[in-house]
């Protein structure tokens, strides 16, 4: 016989238990020949070795390729022999580069058997952007109008499986009149079905909604439930985007599911699997449900929870088979009608139901069922109604947590803590989680120090748990502690000085251990330079002991640590000035001095200079304490989201299970606008000056760890903010960075007086190759009336340096748009080109005027005619806090009253003069502004309504 | 949506690949080596899903498969399926092939590549299930089988 060698396999069938003892049926024998590719088959399979396989296999392509060019004309069976062998060799992992013609000519064979192995060859091989697609979609197209149902279920699935955007805009408006078209038949329909839904996901434009759609929704009464489930299927897709023209749907799907509820297990037959009525199309009407709220029709919903009810009392009848797949296939049902009543979320009696029915399953012997119960229960404990049902279960899913041997549910129950967890238990299951990550799959680990980081946040109540559970973290899982976990620990003992001393305390301790991780070295040495001055009073933590216990970690750790540690130590000679002498000496040894990293060397010299030449005022002012971070979203939490896509913060996102629990973040003052520099050499003042809120992070490079903390997503994919947020941020600030990405970094640094200013634009190439014909411009759109004189900058820019450019600006009258800035260069033959807006905006023309409280309100109404008016009310993009914003409307102009902030001062512009006046009034229940504009002229109103809108 | 269906052997040896997504070629090849990586070692006995690797999208897509002596059934779904459902239709696919192959095997698969796909298609079209009714799907094979004997005859 032609087949032999191998092992004899089989693949018995649960349902059948025997099937395995049968004998292997030789292939050839089976009377459906095609010998030659039998026989190839079985050569590959003795093949002794990988290279043997290959020289066989090479072999056979040379040979169909010589059959495929030879002169003679190959019959159908043949070429179905020869694609049949290409088919296998690519499944084997081999490229196949021919045959695609060959295949594509069987596809106009009458030949059922020919034509079948060509769309076969074709939707597995062709890639959707084959130039053989126009002759493919003519084959198709002949056998679309065929009439013959085999031929067209072909050309059908052909379409479905390639999918392309050709083939849509070739058929997508055939099918719907194909779909619904009267004498259609019943397997055409099924195909026509899933084809236009698979056109519809690849591109929805080129399905046009219509009147077929009606017609759609009414395939959900038709008789073959094989028509039905493929319409199902078709509707939950459609439903998505165009809810209304498919709302009927929802009603005859509650008709149809309660007819399959209530039938007997023996009514629908073929359809009937394990005693179980027709359980795929039951699943599929309960996930179409899901698409809409609950009907609104009392009748529809009566029979719909009816329906929920029998399936959730099915649930405690006594099986009708002990085979899996009765159950299987019941508990589909279940599940999906429990996450029915998830999302409707409105049935208190249900939910409980729901809720104990997964209690249930949690402690099933089926692993598949505990896995389920423990997803489900996830979504279960967002809602109102069972939060407290599912916190009962919180002993098991622990358990489970410790106890499962399959990683997939302890991931499972690892969310379902997190999902659960509340002020009340927080405690409880922040250890348990912490326990389990000493033992945790290795994948899993950084999610969990993710969850724990978050929820030990959240729901801390004193802050010197939270910093032990932190440094927990990082001592049991420090390789998997992210920036973001120990950023954010930072600015949390940073905001809240009741916890600064027991965090010193407790880093001093920490790093007490002989091998503590690299990342406790960075959290020690940060606190203690800010807050080290807190513990020195105990002789055990004196500050030579801080010292030498940080500098004994200093040469085993990397370079962005050692980075910190030295800022660190002039932070220490500001504390604690009798370790000046010893740190001078650490900075002034060769190693440091003459680094090789640049970073290093260059804090090594500057630190050294500046601790030798700055009085001690100036040393206290420049290393200062840090000033509180302004508070956001916790970057933590953006990045569990971006782990695990949106909805993954959800248990703590809503405020609705518990509003008053962001005590950390409320405790919080805003910073007040600091200015930042643009220039990267500026790092002392990148050490200690605070960035105004939305500062753009900078160059992630080693140098600049300290900045980063400032930012929220560490790792976000571009380098700064948009320009447009750039832009917005210069309407109350004039130094900072405008622009920046992989290769350029551009600074401003400006100021403005009466109707002139000037403005330093700084560029500085990132990279470490030279910027070829580098040429900034100022663009002035025809609008405006900005008068610009620019100063040359001179090409080319060698990699790692900064040019400058500068701008006499002057304003000669008022404008709406910013002048534009054009930049264009070189960078490795590739051309760059990109235009930014400059930041000059009309209230950098602003001069304040000095006004008693009576003036303004005189003047004020004054300035009374509607069109002198702007007004816009708006959602507070920052916290609201008196100080800050005082400071914010002083910029333009005087402040007179302490809750509805007022403003006063003059647009200088060369040929006219504009009075302006401004009035904040804030809520702060509803954190709404109510900013109103009044000048002497209307587009000035409107324009600088609209700018400083932005800034509250 | 299904995104592809994969029949693998104890060894990791293809024998049935069905991608509902382009991907090129050497994808295909990496993510079926992925798949059986993940899938072969898991033990006996514990749960039927996990989340699929990343070349086949991470953890929006679960791997719902079973274990029938020598052979892998993977089927790789977004989130709009059921997972006990697909284990059902695993099961469906397999008694179907059982049924055509009368007692199938390992080999069935490896020498009727094509039979196996004709089978599939009549289950799953384009990613979704077109049919779950086992005698419907056979009667179809069936009538297949006979086009086909009448063609050789002629």
């Amino acid at each position: 016989a032609p087949v032999s060698g191998g092992p004899r396999c089989s693949v018995p069938c649960p349902a059948r238990p025997g099937a395995d003892t049968t004998a292997i049926m030789p292939a050839v024998s089976k009377g459906d020949g095609m010998r030659g590719l039998a026989v190839f088959i079985s050569d590959i399979r003795n093949c002794k070795s990988k290279e043997a396989e290959i020289k066989r296999i090479n072999k056979e392509l040379a040979n169909i390729r010589s059959k495929f060019k030879g002169d003679k004309a190959l019959d159908g069976y043949s070429k179905k022999k020869y694609v049949c062998k290409l088919l296998f060799i690519f499944l084997l992992g081999h490229d196949i580069d021919f045959g695609h013609m060959e295949a594509v000519n069987l596809l106009s064979s009458n030949k059922y058997t020919e034509k079948q192995i060509g769309y076969l060859f074709i939707s597995v091989l062709v890639n959707s952007n084959s130039e053989l697609i126009r002759l493919i979609n003519n084959a198709i197209k002949n056998d679309l109008a065929s009439r013959n149902p085999t031929f067209m279920c072909l050309a059908l699935h052909c379409i479905a499986n390639v999918g392309s955007r050709e083939m849509g805009e070739a058929f997508a408006a055939d099918i719907p009149r194909i779909l619904v078209a009267g004498d259609s038949m019943d397997s055409v329909k099924q195909s026509a079905a899933l084809c236009l839904l698979r056109l519809y996901k690849a591109s929805p434009d080129l399905v046009p909604m219509g009147e077929w759609t009606a017609r759609v929704v009414h395939l959900l009464n038709d008789q073959h439930m094989g028509v039905v489930t493929a319409a199902v299927s078709l509707i939950t897709c459609l439903c998505k985007k165009n809810p209304d023209d498919f709302k009927t749907c929802v009603s005859l799907a509650v008709s149809r599911l309660s007819r399959i509820v209530s039938s007997a297990s023996t009514d629908l037959q073929d359809y009937t699997y394990y005693f179980v009525p027709a359980p795929w199309l039951s699943v599929k009407l309960l996930r179409l449900l899901q698409c809409y709220p609950p009907p609104e029709d009392a009748a529809v919903k009566g029979r719909l929870v009816e329906c929920l009810e029998t399936v959730l009392n099915k649930a405690q009848e006594p099986p009708k088979s002990k085979k899996v797949q009765h159950s299987n296939a019941k508990n589909a049902i279940l599940f999906e009608t429990i996450s029915l009543i998830i999302h409707y979320d409105s049935e208190p009696n249900l939910l409980v139901r729901a809720c104990n029915q997964l209690g249930q399953f949690l402690q099933h012997r089926e692993t598949n069922l505990r896995y389920l119960a423990l997803e489900s229960m996830c979504t279960l404990a967002s809602s109102e109604f069972s939060h407290e049902a599912v916190k009962t279960h919180i002993d098991t899913v622990i358990n489970a947590l410790k106890t499962e041997r399959d990683v997939s549910v302890r991931q499972r129950a690892a969310d379902l803590l997190y999902a659960m967890c509340d002020r009340s238990n927080a405690k409880q299951i922040v250890s348990e989680m912490l326990r389990y990550l000493e033992t945790a799959d290795y994948a899993i680990r950084e999610e969990i120090v993710l969850k724990v980081a978050i929820l030990a946040e959240k729901y801390a109540v004193d802050y010197s748990w939270y910093v032990d559970t932190i440094l927990n973290l990082i001592r049991i899982a420090g390789d998997y502690v992210s920036e973001e976990v120990w950023y954010r620990v930072l600015q949390i003992v940073t905001n809240r000085d009741d916890v600064q001393g027991y965090a010193a305390k407790t880093v001093f301790e920490a790093l007490q251990a002989p091998a503590c991780h690299e990342n406790m070295v960075k959290v020690g040495g940060y606190i203690l330079g800010e807050f080290g001055n807190l513990i020195a009073g105990d002789p055990r933590s004196s500050p030579p002991v801080q010292f030498s216990l940080l500098h004994s970690k200093f040469h085993l750790c990397s370079v962005a640590t050692r980075a910190l540690l030295l800022s660190t130590y002039i932070k220490f000679i500001n504390l604690f000035p009798e370790t000046k002498a010893t740190i001078q000496g650490v900075l002034r040894a060769g190693s440091q001095l003459r680094n090789a990293d640049v970073e290093l060397q260059q804090r090594a010299v500057e630190y050294l200079t500046l601790s030798s030449v700055a009085s001690t005022d100036v040393l206290a002012t420049v290393l200062e304490e840090m000033p509180p971070f302004p508070e956001r979203e916790s970057s933590i939490l953006a990045k569990l989201k971006r782990k695990k896509g949106p909805g993954a913060g959800s248990a703590l996102d809503d405020g609705r299970r518990d509003p008053s629990s962001n005590d950390i973040n409320g405790g919080m003052e805003p910073t007040p606008s600091t200015v930042s520099t643009p220039s990267p050499s500026a790092d002392l003042l990148g050490l200690r000056a605070a960035p105004p809120p939305a500062a753009p992070p900078a160059s992630a490079g080693a140098g600049n760890l300290l900045v980063d903390v400032f930012d929220g997503p560490a790792a976000q994919p571009s380098l700064g903010p948009t320009p447009e947020e750039a832009f917005l941020r210069f309407v109350c600030k004039n130094n900072g960075v405008l622009f920046e990405n992989q290769l350029l970094q551009i600074g401003v640094k400006s100021e403005f007086r009466q109707n002139l200013g000037r403005m330093y634009l700084f560029y500085g190439n990132k990279t470490s190759v030279q910027f070829q014909n580098f040429s900034p411009t100022v663009v002035h759109p025809g609008d405006l009336q900005t008068h610009i004189l620019s100063g040359p900058a001179q090409p080319p820019v060698d990699g790692g340096a900064q040019v400058q450019q500068v701008l006499n600006i002057e304003c000669l009258r008022d404008f709406l748009t910013p002048p534009l800035l054009s930049v264009r260069f070189r960078y490795g033959g590739a051309p760059q080109a990109l235009t930014l807006k400059l930041p000059v905006t009309i209230n950098k023309f602003f001069q304040p005027t000095e006004m008693a409280a009576q003036d303004f309100f005189q003047r004020w109404k004054q300035l009374s005619l509607p069109q002198q008016e702007a007004q816009k009310i708006f959602k507070a993009n920052h916290p609201m806090d008196a100080e800050v914003t005082k400071a914010k409307v002083r910029d333009r102009g005087r402040v007179c009253r302490p809750m509805n902030f007022v403003g006063a001062g003059i647009i200088q512009t060369k040929a006219l003069q504009v009075g302006c006046l401004l009035r904040l009034e804030p809520n702060a229940q509803a954190q709404m502004y109510r900013l109103t504009l009044r000048t002497s002229k209307e587009p000035v109103s409107r324009h600088l309504c609209e700018l400083l809108a932005q800034q509250f | 949506m299904i995104k592809a269906i994969l029949i693998f052997n104890n060894h990791g040896k293809p024998r049935l690949s069905k991608f509902y997504q382009p991907y090129g070629e050497d994808t295909q090849q990496q993510i079926i080596r992925e798949t059986f990586h993940l899938v072969s070692k898991r033990d006996e006995n514990v749960c039927n899903f996990l989340e699929g690797g990343l070349l086949i999208g991470g953890s929006d897509n679960k791997l719902i498969y079973r274990h029938y002596a020598t052979l892998y059934f993977v089927f790789c779904v977004d989130s709009s399926e059921s997972e006990l459902g697909i284990l059902d239709l695993i099961q469906v696919f397999v008694e179907t092939l059982d049924k055509c192959f009368e007692n199938v095997c390992e080999l069935d698969l490896i020498f009727h590549v094509d039979k196996v796909h004709n089978i599939l298609a009549e289950m799953v079209m384009g990613g979704m299930v077109l049919e779950t009714n086992m005698n419907e799907i056979v009667t179809q094979i069936d009538a297949q089988n006979k086009l086909e004997k009448s063609e050789a005859d002629k």
